[in-house]
């Protein structure tokens, strides 16, 4: 009965987002007050009911009602109760489910907090924002519905992946989704603005705090799904250029490009058509992401799913809203104000190297995630693009990004100067040469690339404090405001992450060994005594766990017991590998049990992993501090301050202190 | 023409060059990094040659696995029903390597005629198999019969 509850409400809230698409739009060509204020309530409306669904199928998981059949394939009576409840987006419906919920989240804050907005723009806003919940609702409910009955009702459930049965499994969807769902906001915003053939004088502004708290769900999205594969796939690998991956990666890049645009629109209302080509482009990659992932064309480490016409029908969603996007950009884009010229070494042109750089790194995992599906539809033979292809490409041009990234804040608007611009370079540069030095001789790092790295991420810190006492030294403009030192931390995260990345690439040792009970290998600078192995009874599943004391070399001292874990799933049968890792801030352990090798005496030999990785938990802090940095930004109060202000802040002529007048 | 058109047009073929250079340098980045995929009838009817790299895929024969006693090293034979190629492996086999089960290496012919894996990958949801494999015993004159564990009974009971 809850279950066919659960459909009955997500048809209602079909119907609302089918009110939502027109009425208020309608409204607001015709200038009929009452239709554009239904916006409000009809997202209200929407949230409530997609909320209910939500609820429904949750305790359809949580009691365990496997007449369902998407509780059924997707759970199982020993399933603890915490990996019941993430069972619930485990699954394509479920997490299609997800979608539509976050999706209705970000509507119903975009009806309640956007009271500044001027009522025609919130109606044209919320009408766009209603059309995509409406086409992702027909996609639920036409293909596929989670609320569907199985008959005859199996006496027991399939189980979820055990792959998904993990902690970080729980909060990564949603924080990914959040990021995904979120960049229709500025894609609505951006529509809303070509449809009305203008950029009003706050629209940056309003535009800002919200793509700001996308991006940054988008990076916490991205920074979990890294560490989830890092501890659960039992290869320690952080990145792997796989599809899935690369689809969540896409929106990513245009976002920060797009953050970035934002910053000279607002300020100097130049960019403004390249501005709303990126929102539009940033909604249509997360599109064509869950195309991607949903449709099953691609052969991913993540692609469960695969079903043609549930691709068939994301592909004509994002036929229609990007299509349709570009067309009316086509159409009304020459009405926005064009660009006037920029000077040469002006903050605005290091923000358009910003974005050419993020543009083409955009492209270019593009390319490579298309070409195998491309290839294989041309008849050219199955490909795949491997790593390098990515890894390579992507480095070469990030170079240039990091190198001007502590340049570009220091550099002032309109017309900036080259002898100005050398000092604070030269500056910096010293700095960053004395930090640099220290961290090498702390960490260390084996080869070339490991201390090119190392000073590129002493050059990005070093850019970000002196940014700080630079705006704090000058007393003209007062202390650095909160978006200021957003932007701080969020460029200094860039340089925490790589020194992870630099340290882990260039130091870790990684050895694959044979090891039998009782055996004492020695890798980097501990030794690994293979002390015990026995079986373990978990709650879901039956495990061989190993026993290893790590002590450091020479010494006695017990630094950690791991106890790596292969286990075996009571339902289904499926064989997990469970890592065991010793965090800390400068180095994690990590040992993995392989495979039993000897047939007569199996639980006493194994093929065992044992990797050093130093400093790997920094790459994830440093998307932390991005993270942080962003939300810092998206609340600075300028952004909550009513519309007249913001009107009066947008007409004063750019003031020409450049560093300290703010992006 | 006037500064100003001569101003666009300087611009223009800038970003033309620009743009050109950069797909060229992802175009030549790709095609070094290619991997096509083959399966055991194609290696023997393309005398693919030795050293060149490439993705071997199909079923591992029941009863050819076969470990050296001292190290890692781990061999076996893929199949796709017609032809047999023997992978040479040293290094950890992935959780959902077994027996009959579609696998996918990464790695090049050596001389002897054996294909020296560096990667191999197989499923991680024991009810799937990766497309080009399933392809490629379809080729072979072996369609696959898809192999119903108690997930899928589950899940086609209800359509």
């Amino acid at each position: 009965m809850l279950a066919e509850l659960g459909q009955v409400s997500l048809i209602l809230a079909l119907l609302l987002a089918l009110q939502q698409s027109v009425l208020p739009l309608w409204g607001s060509y015709s200038g009929n007050q009452q239709l554009q204020l239904l916006s409000r309530p009809l997202s209200y409306g929407m949230l409530g009911f997609i909320t209910l669904a939500f609820v429904l199928l949750t305790s359809a998981f949580i009691t365990q009602d496997f007449s369902v059949e998407y509780v059924a394939r997707n759970s199982n009576s020993l399933l603890p109760m915490q990996y019941r409840i993430s069972a619930v987006w485990g699954g394509h419906e479920g997490s299609l489910l997800l979608w539509c919920l976050v999706l209705a989240i970000w509507i119903a804050a975009v009806a309640r907090f956007s009271a500044a907005l001027p009522l025609q723009f919130l109606a044209r806003v919320s009408a766009v924002l209603g059309m995509v919940a409406a086409a992702f609702l027909l996609f639920i409910l036409f293909t596929s519905n989670p609320f569907g009955r199985l008959l005859p009702t199996p006496a027991d459930g399939a189980d979820l992946n055990p792959l998904l049965q993990d902690p970080g499994l729980i909060i990564h969807p949603p924080m990914l989704y959040m990021g995904y769902v979120g960049m229709a906001v500025p894609f609505a915003f951006a529509i809303a603005a070509l449809l009305g053939g203008r950029m009003e004088s706050g629209w940056v502004r309003w535009c800002r705090p919200w793509t700001l708290t996308a991006w940054a769900f988008l990076t916490a999205g991205i920074a979990l799904g890294s560490w989830w594969a890092y501890y659960e796939l039992g290869w320690g690998g952080w990145w792997f250029w796989d599809p899935v991956e690369n689809a969540s990666f896409m929106p990513w890049l245009i976002g920060t490009a797009l953050v970035h645009s934002l910053a000279v629109t607002e300020k100097r209302k130049v960019f403004q058509n390249w501005t709303l080509l990126l929102a539009i482009t940033a909604f249509s990659l997360s599109l064509l992401g869950t195309f991607l992932v949903r449709s099953g064309a691609l052969t991913s480490v993540h692609a469960f799913a695969s079903d043609p016409t549930r691709g068939i029908f994301i592909l004509a969603m994002l036929g229609f809203f990007a299509g349709g996007a570009l067309t009316l950009f086509a159409l009304r884009a020459h009405t926005l104000k064009p660009d006037t010229g920029i000077g040469l070494y002006s903050r605005e042109t290091m923000l358009l190297l910003n974005n050419v750089l993020f543009a083409a790194a955009t492209g270019m995992v593009l390319l490579g995630t298309l070409y195998p599906l491309l290839a294989d539809a041309l008849k050219l033979g199955k490909i795949s693009v491997g790593p390098p292809y990515f890894g390579t490409l992507f480095i070469v041009l990030m170079i240039p990004v990091v190198l001007l990234m502590p340049l570009g804040p220091v550099t002032r608007w309109r017309q900036g100067n080259w002898m100005e611009l050398r000092q604070h370079a030269r500056n910096m540069a010293l700095a960053a040469a004395g930090i640099a030095v220290l961290l090498l001789l702390l960490l260390n790092p084996a080869g070339v690339r490991g201390w090119l790295g190392v000073i590129v991420a002493a050059w990005l810190m070093i850019g970000s404090v002196w940014y700080l006492w630079q705006r704090s030294r000058s007393s003209r403009d007062g202390a650095p405001r909160r978006w200021e030192f957003g932007m701080a931390l969020a460029h200094f995260g860039v340089g925490v992450f790589v020194v992870g990345v630099s340290m882990v690439e260039s130091s870790e040792i990684q050895k694959d060994l044979r090891m039998q009970v009782g055996d004492t290998v020695t890798v980097g600078q501990y030794d690994y005594h293979f002390a015990d192995s026995r079986n373990v009874q978990g709650p879901n599943y039956l495990a061989a766990r190993g026993v290893f004391e790590v002590r450091r070399s020479g010494d006695t001292e017990l630094v950690a017991r791991m106890l790596p874990e292969k286990r075996r799933y009571a339902a289904g049968g499926s064989i997990m590998t469970d890592a065991a890792i010793e965090p800390g801030l400068t180095r994690d352990l990590y040992v993995a049990l392989g495979e039993p090798l000897d047939g007569e005496n199996p639980a006493q030999v194994w093929s065992v992993r044992i990797y050093t990785k130093p400093f790997v938990r920094w790459i994830w802090g440093g998307a932390l501090l991005i993270l942080l940095g962003a939300l810092l930004s998206a609340s600075d109060r300028r952004y909550r301050l009513q519309q007249t202000a913001s009107a009066r802040v947008i007409t004063t002529p750019a003031a020409p202190a450049g560093a300290n007048a703010g992006a | 023409m006037t500064p100003t058109r001569k101003r666009r047009l300087t611009l223009f073929l800038g970003i033309l060059a620009g743009v050109s250079l950069a797909v060229g340098i992802a175009i030549y980045a790709l095609q070094d990094n290619l991997l096509y995929f083959q399966s055991p009838s194609d290696v023997i009817a393309r005398n693919i040659e030795p050293g060149q790299k490439f993705r071997l895929g199909g079923l591992v024969e029941r009863g050819s696995v076969q470990r050296d006693p001292q190290t890692l090293l781990a061999s076996f034979d893929v199949t796709d029903g017609k032809e047999t190629i023997r992978v040479e492996y040293q290094g950890i086999l992935p959780d959902l390597f077994a027996e009959g089960q579609g696998v996918i290496a990464h790695g090049r012919l050596a001389g002897s005629g054996q294909f020296v894996a560096d990667d191999v990958l197989a499923k991680h949801d024991e009810t799937y198999m990766a497309p080009e494999v399933a392809d490629a015993l379809e080729r072979a004159g072996h369609p696959v019969k898809k192999k119903l564990s108690d997930s899928e009974t589950v899940a086609s009971g209800g359509r």
